[in-house]
């Protein structure tokens, strides 16, 4: 059973009030190596043996529809052993 | 006329939008998420809520519903549609309305009562108001930043689609305090503040909001 990552971040340029939650309370905890954060989702989706390049298509034409926003998001398929 | 109103599973306001569209002078029809028949219904209401738990992102479940389908099709062919709150998200995951709405600048679930300027009464939506006229209803939502890219940003203020301000400290992070907006036709309205909260001061803040129910029936009597 193979597992297909998609991880899916804000694009650069939109404003991540999460990740600079994040980033301004590490610092509070003595952590003092970050210099900026920023917060995604992760999704691990399982498919029966070795995913083909047909489901990977698919995986990525679901990226794009569902689980990310291309107005605000980027997304990036891959497969995970 | 008969205007519906859409209920999702987790949907909140849909009471209220249809006490709302009664007080506006028009009959209010209940539209179910996951019925495709609008019903002939003149006008539709998304209300606002936590549609589907607002799981993945906000209004990105719904946009999949089967009344969606119908309702996508209809307002590409000029159906009045205003989207409140959790409708105007779900109008961006439709890409009926440009841009998106993201998690407020300052992370915290708003509840106010917030003062907007009304930009653009050419819309279905909001002929009953006058350009530059300040109304006060509620805002509340955990994800009303406006965003957007500087291209879209641009031809949204070149266009004068931007239908209403926030007036005052920005409350959201919201691009250029974008409150609502509208397509370019100017039948689709998204709308972050609750105009439906807003129809008498017995259970709102004013009665300012009356007007985006009572716009729609100057738009059919045109």
């Amino acid at each position: 059973m193979a597992k297909i990552v998609v991880d899916v971040m804000l694009k650069p340029e939109i404003l991540d009030p999460q990740g600079n939650a994040v980033a301004s309370a590490l610092p509070r905890l003595g952590f003092t190596f970050a210099t900026s954060v920023r917060q995604g989702k992760r999704f691990e989706i399982e498919v029966a043996g070795e995913p083909t390049p047909a489901q990977l298509a698919e995986v990525e034409k679901a990226a794009e529809v569902l689980l990310s926003n291309p107005v605000i998001e980027n997304y990036v398929v891959r497969v995970e052993k | 006329m008969r205007v519906g109103v859409v209920t999702f599973p987790g949907t909140l306001d849909d009471r209220d939008a249809a006490r709302a569209v009664r007080a506006g002078g028009s009959e209010a029809i209940e539209l179910w998420h996951g019925d495709a028949d609008l019903k002939n219904v003149d006008a539709v209401i998304l209300p606002g809520g936590f549609s589907y738990g607002d799981y993945l992102r906000c209004g990105a479940i719904s946009r999949f519903a089967p009344v969606m389908t119908s309702i996508i099709e209809q307002a590409n062919k000029g159906m009045p549609l205003l989207g409140i709150c959790n409708g105007f998200q779900v109008l961006c995951e439709s890409h009926l309305l440009p841009g998106a709405l993201t998690r407020n600048s300052d992370l915290h679930f708003l509840c106010k009562d917030q003062v907007i300027s009304i930009e653009n009464t050419n819309t279905t939506w909001t002929s009953s108001f006058s350009k530059g006229q300040e109304i006060l209803i509620p805002l509340k939502n955990g994800e009303g930043s406006f965003q957007c890219d500087d291209a879209t940003l641009a031809s949204l203020e070149g266009e004068g689609r931007i239908i209403a301000r926030y007036v005052g400290e920005n409350p959201n992070g919201s691009r250029n305090l974008i409150a609502g907006i509208t397509n370019t036709r100017g039948n689709v309205v998204g709308l972050m503040p609750h105009p439906e909260h807003a129809i008498d001061t017995l259970t709102g803040p004013s009665a300012d909001g009356l007007g985006f129910f009572t716009s729609i029936l100057n738009a059919m009597v045109k």
